[in-house]
């Protein structure tokens, strides 16, 4: 694909595949955007959180009077100004939620579970006196001794954290509770088999620590609610359908009764679709009678909202000498924070999906540890196994001898092929990616010593889902776009060259919003990579209502009938014979003409989007090693990447080179550090190592577009793929360039220069 | 809380030695505020003393230079002739944190803020600086490797403040290199500091030289057998050698969350040989 | 303990101000001036999302106390654009998409400007480390340091 989807405007311009200023651009480089800490409502209190200093202890008792005698308290909640949740896992969108864990993470109940945990908040009237107050309520605690790695805390004689745990997916059901919350397990031919043809078989564990999605900006909500128990809520989310709904359920509203506006997002990948502060300043402003703003510290984001699961992973592949992958298992286990619901299921199912592998075996364990509550990062799960699968095929490369382009061509999926997780893959671009890496530069560009080159291979599913965007024609023939998902990357510019190549207008006449909740139905959350995907679908359904309704009007105006008129490049044209009694007619023709010819002009799009297709990516990372310090230099990064459809290159691009940085952050620096005493110790910028500017070098985007056919543009989502390859990649150019293979993340130069010296090998 | 900003040294004194509770000298704030915010520090007094004249200037004394307390890297680097002659103290300053840190981070700040691992406190000790204190008993000098006794431990008495810092007449042929490490490019607190001073004879033979080690023990360090290793060497590889030896000899450092104790070991050796390197290559050209 | 009576010129406007000694300018700037472009992503000097200058050097807000400003000039992101026209940087940034969320874009641009107030024909690596001090999470820095290095560029032509 490439060209148009036969839309286009009558001069045969079209929008979508070009490089258009975003239609928020004007405000986020002037400051004017309102982000979630922008709002403010008059006579609004600040709200703030009390929140566990130890990582597991029974909450004997709270003694709040103190706090709320102190003046300018208007409010102050604990446990008690929630319901409990009863156990069971109940729709909100797509995801599955287990409302008792929800309501227990917003605020704790029985036990604290991790160091930052919410015990208690309180309105007032400053900042200051907020967090006087804090100091003033007096917590109980029964301190309970803690686990923070999974593989301790999997132990028969770990510290248990919930006593009605029983582990899900094995057989016979445990007797005993555990932290052990779900086995899952996929299968696909007969593995023992397998490896009894294999020529090589390599096994490794791998372990990976726990990361945070790492956003600028922290969370942020603003809650007002009114004497008749209506509720506006202001936040920075990826979902304020979802947030409206865990409110209502949480606080027992009803949803038509809570009105969520999403904020300009400061950042959210993944780690802003669950709610954390919202339930606390709706209870605090119900209780208060006045608005509540509360905002995170840069402290509690690290302690206290999900980072992803550290994970202990082990791996073992066959493969004949020729290089065929015959056999590949892998066990993991994540770690899910204090409630269940890590991704290891993801994990699961995408750690082998890059390759036709007929015998195929992936158990993974989630398990529950004193730590916060996992949120999704960026192909949740994905990253983590993938980067121990890749490490593998790089090892089977070496040993065989081979290319490690060549081995993954050999096993590449294709469509047709029908991966371990189930489905059948209809056209998909890995091989294009692969193919787009071997010719480029980068790979043809000799190495000096220390330096290393690597490569990995990467997939994500994609999804579609719950989608509704309206589009209303005004007056003047400029077109208002109502989408329902946040945008977090520059959505609105893509959704805008849909709409304006769709309805056949230029793209300045289009203008783009995110609703709020009252004013669209129900949309999904921005993630698994669906708001463009999901979106644009969405505007062509919208966009076919507008040109039907046009087009019966047309044959009204011009007493003709359907099979007349059509509509073509921007405007309802007359066929045959009429064609020369009466003139096309655009949409802002119709426009000034709409209230005489039926009224106003408009179409919503209400979908769940189906035909997600996977998006594959290959990467190609070259750096140099520090042989005295352990210390690793990115000299130079390639990512090709399968879009289907790129909506927008620009915007495409910054996805490929935003996972890409993340990656490598991951690889080499980020890391939860804690003490023995399950406390972090890095909860701040200076010590959760993210790349600076001079960390990395430009990051070269090769775009490879596979059309995806169940898209009526070919799109496939792209946001999530990008961060899945690079810890692979870096692995493996960190083996290339040293000798040694790092099984342990993040690859930081104490470990580097350790593993040097073990070999002798730290001398210029 | 209060504030005050005095303009004239014996102002600030005044007000920190009559102060009751805790007082804190505010130059950058880069530090202060950091700790304010995170509930570590809550001071009764602030007391400004960016509008003290001796605590802003720079200027040429006895053959050397005096920098005040209060200017910041940003502005040392600016300065046209400093970086020639203190090329080390120039660049330990402007690695403190990022450009933004920089404009507001000052060599008075830097040392007292009491961390082994302060990044303009190698150099200005290999340099062979004297900090000058003003007290309610006047003023007196003290070498800066004398003011940080441990971490958030130093030698002024109540009401004393570094009022500024004397860098030494320079020799010909001479220059001072400083390099940490970091895991990072940029940003990072110092992993291992390294400061070296040295001067050349004629022949390129070493005959003075000073090497301070930061972040490697409780206090940044002087250490003088790293010095004596490498006085009367053209720094061969021997030379280079013994460098190396002193250096991990005296590291006494910690496991935190930035680097284990072997890794400082290691690394201190190493960065101690790449700063007499620079240094020397520097003194060469001078 | 009364508040500080601060008079002070913001993107060459004459403000007052009331602030509390521990308020942080960026505190003042957001909340008692309402100026919102600057942002809060760590209060510890660690993101540059709060940056400004300060008297023409470019500082973290969150590092400077309202109570020190007193007759010292400030220049924020709502300052960065004359009028309707935007500066060069301004227009760069949306031509090279070089922001996706848009929080740490007003501290970028400050930053940017800054280097360039300085030199118009910065290294690539140069302008790597001087915005060494703005973290952002979601571009990878790619399109940033192109826009950065494209503006130069033009204003060296004029």
């Amino acid at each position: 694909m490439g060209e148009t989807n036969g839309h286009s405007q009558a001069n045969g311009q079209h929008y979508v595949g070009t490089r258009q200023i975003r239609p928020d651009g004007a405000d986020k480089v002037t400051g004017r955007a309102r982000f979630g800490a922008d709002y403010n409502l008059a006579g609004q209190l600040i709200g703030r959180v009390l929140r566990s200093p130890h990582p597991h202890a029974r909450i004997v008792s709270i003694d709040t009077s103190k706090a709320e005698a102190l003046p300018g308290v208007k409010a102050v909640i604990t446990r008690q100004d929630f319901a409990d949740q009863p156990s069971e896992f109940i729709p909100a969108g797509e995801m599955m939620m287990n409302y008792k864990d929800v309501v227990r993470n917003v605020m704790a109940r029985e036990k604290a579970l991790y160091e930052g945990h919410a015990v208690a908040a309180v309105a007032a009237t400053s900042t200051a006196i907020a967090r006087r107050a804090l100091k003033l309520i007096d917590v109980k605690y029964e301190v309970l001794p803690h686990v923070i790695d999974v593989v301790e805390a999997m132990r028969p004689d770990a510290p248990l954290l919930h006593d009605d745990l029983f582990t899900v997916g094995v057989e016979p059901k445990p007797e005993k509770p555990s932290n052990i919350a779900k086995r899952v397990e996929i299968k696909q031919g007969d593995v023992a088999a397998g490896f009894k043809k294999a020529d090589l078989i390599i096994e490794r564990e791998f372990k990976t620590a726990p990361v945070h999605q790492g956003y600028i900006e922290p969370h942020a909500a603003l809650a007002t609610v009114s004497e008749d128990g209506s509720t506006e809520l202001w936040t920075t989310t990826q979902g304020h359908f979802i947030v409206r709904a865990h409110c209502a359920r949480l606080l027992g509203l009803d949803i038509g009764k809570v009105r969520v506006t999403a904020t300009e997002i400061g950042g959210g990948f993944g780690g802003k679709t669950v709610v954390y502060l919202e339930p606390l300043a709706i209870a605090l402003s119900k209780k208060a009678k006045r608005p509540v703003k509360m905002v995170m510290s840069r402290e509690e984001v690290f302690k206290a909202s999900g980072p992803t699961s550290g994970a202990t992973v082990r791996v073992k592949m066959g493969a004949t000498k020729d290089g065929k992958f015959v056999a590949a298992f892998a066990e993991l286990k994540y770690q899910a924070g204090a409630f269940q619901g890590s991704p290891v299921q993801p994990g699961t199912m995408c750690a082998y999906a890059p390759y036709d592998i007929e015998n195929v075996h992936v158990i993974g364990y989630d398990v529950v540890s004193n730590r916060p509550k996992v949120a999704a990062y960026r192909a949740p799960g994905a990253p983590i196994s993938e980067y121990a699968v890749e490490s593998v095929v790089d090892e089977i490369a070496k040993k065989l001898g081979l290319d490690p382009i060549e081995l993954r061509m050999m096993n590449a999926a294709h469509e047709g092929t029908k991966a371990a997780y189930g489905p059948k893959f209809g056209p998909i671009g890995l091989e294009e990616t692969l193919n787009s890496i071997k010719k480029t530069e980068h790979w043809n560009t000799p190495l000096r010593k220390w330096q290393g080159r690597g490569v990995a291979s990467g997939f994500w599913f994609n999804i579609g889902g719950e989608t509704s965007v309206s589009l209303t024609v005004n007056e003047d023939g400029t077109i208002s776009l109502m989408a329902g998902t946040p945008d977090i990357g520059g959505l609105r510019a893509s959704l805008a060259s849909v709409a304006a190549d769709e309805l056949g207008v230029s793209y300045d006449k289009v203008r783009p919003i995110i609703g709020d909740t009252g004013s669209l139905g129900f949309n999904f959350l921005t993630g698994g990579s669906r708001s463009a995907f999901s979106g644009s679908m969405a505007i062509v359904e919208a966009a076919k209502q507008i040109k039907a309704e046009l087009c019966a009007r047309a044959c009204k105006l011009w007493e003709a009938k359907p099979d007349q008129v059509e509509w073509k490049d921007g405007a309802v044209r007359p066929l045959g014979a009429l064609a020369e009694k009466v003139k096309p007619m655009t949409i802002a023709d119709f426009a000034k003409v709409s209230g005489k010819t039926g009224g106003p002009i408009g179409g919503v799009g209400r979908i769940n989007a189906q035909g997600a297709g996977p998006s594959f990516g290959t990467h190609l990372v070259d750096l140099e090693v520090d042989p005295e310090t352990g210390r690793t230099t990115i000299l130079r990064y390639t990512v090709a990447q399968d879009a289907g459809r790129a909506l927008h290159p620009a915007y495409v691009e910054g996805q490929f080179q935003g996972g890409a940085v993340q990656g490598i952050g991951w690889a080499l620096n980020e890391e939860y550090v804690y003490g023995t005493d399950g406390k972090l110790q890095n909860a701040g910028f200076l010590d959760y190592r993210m790349p600076v500017a001079s960390d990395v070098p430009m990051i070269d985007a090769i775009l490879v577009e596979v059309g995806n056919p169940k898209h009526p543009y070919g799109v496939r989502g792209v946001g999530e793929t990008p961060i899945v390859p690079p810890l692979g990649a870096i692995a493996n150019a960190m083996e290339n360039a040293t000798g040694i293979r790092f099984t342990e993340l993040p690859m930081s130069p104490p470990k580097v220069l350790k593993a040097l010296k073990e070999k002798g090998l730290n001398k210029v | 809380m209060r504030y005050e900003a005095p303009d004239s040294l014996e102002g600030a004194v005044a007000l920190l030695a009559a102060a009751n509770g805790d007082a804190r000298v505010l130059a950058g704030g880069t530090d202060l505020l950091v700790q304010m915010r995170a509930d570590v520090l809550e001071p009764e007094l602030i007391v400004d003393i960016k509008r003290i004249p001796e605590t802003r200037a720079v200027t040429e004394e006895k053959g050397g230079w005096r920098i005040g307390a209060a200017v910041t890297g940003a502005e040392l680097k600016e300065h046209p002739r400093l970086k020639k002659v203190w090329p080390g103290v120039v660049e330990a300053a402007n690695l403190i944190g990022s450009t933004q840190v920089q404009g507001r981070a000052t060599l008075g700040g830097n040392l007292c803020n009491g961390s082994p691992a302060a990044d303009s406190v190698p150099a200005l000790i290999a340099a062979g600086a004297l900090a000058t204190l003003a007290g309610p008993r006047g003023k007196r000098d003290l070498p800066v490797e004398d003011v940080m006794l441990g971490p958030r431990k130093l030698a002024l008495q109540k009401g004393e403040m570094v009022a500024s810092f004397l860098l030494p007449a320079r020799p010909a042929r001479s220059s001072d290199a400083y390099l940490r490490f970091i895991p990072r490019t940029e940003m990072d607190i110092a992993v291992v500091g390294a400061g070296v001073s040295l001067t050349l004879d004629g022949g390129g033979v070493i005959t003075a030289a000073r090497v301070s080690l930061g972040a490697v023990a409780a206090r940044v360090l002087l250490v003088s057998e790293a010095a004596q290793a490498i006085i009367g060497s053209r720094l061969d590889k021997p030379a280079q050698d013994r460098l190396e030896a002193a250096a991990r000899a005296v590291c006494r450092p910690i496991d935190d969350k930035r680097g284990t104790i072997e890794f400082r070991i290691d690394v201190a050796a190493v960065l101690a040989r790449r700063t007499a390197l620079i240094a020397l290559d520097r003194a060469r050209t001078n | 303990m009364a508040k500080h009576h601060i008079e002070a010129t913001v993107n060459g406007d004459a403000v007052e101000f009331l602030c509390e000694t521990e308020d942080t300018l960026l505190d003042v700037l957001r909340d008692t001036l309402q100026l919102t472009g600057s942002k809060e992503g760590c209060a510890s000097g660690d993101c540059g999302a709060c940056s400004v200058t300060l008297d023409g050097r470019l500082v973290c807000s969150c590092l400077v106390l309202g109570c020190e400003v007193a007759g010292r000039k400030i220049e924020t992101i709502e300052g960065l654009a004359k009028g309707e026209t935007l500066h060069p940087l301004q227009k760069q940034f949306l031509e090279h998409a070089a922001l996706q969320c848009g929080i740490c874009t007003p501290g970028f641009l400050v930053a940017g400007k800054a280097l360039l107030e300085k030199t118009l024909d910065p290294t690539e690596t140069e302008v790597r480390y001087w915005l060494a001090g703005n973290l952002c999470r979601c571009t990878g820095y790619d399109k940033i340091v192109s826009a950065v290095m494209d503006t130069a560029a033009a204003m060296r032509k004029g």
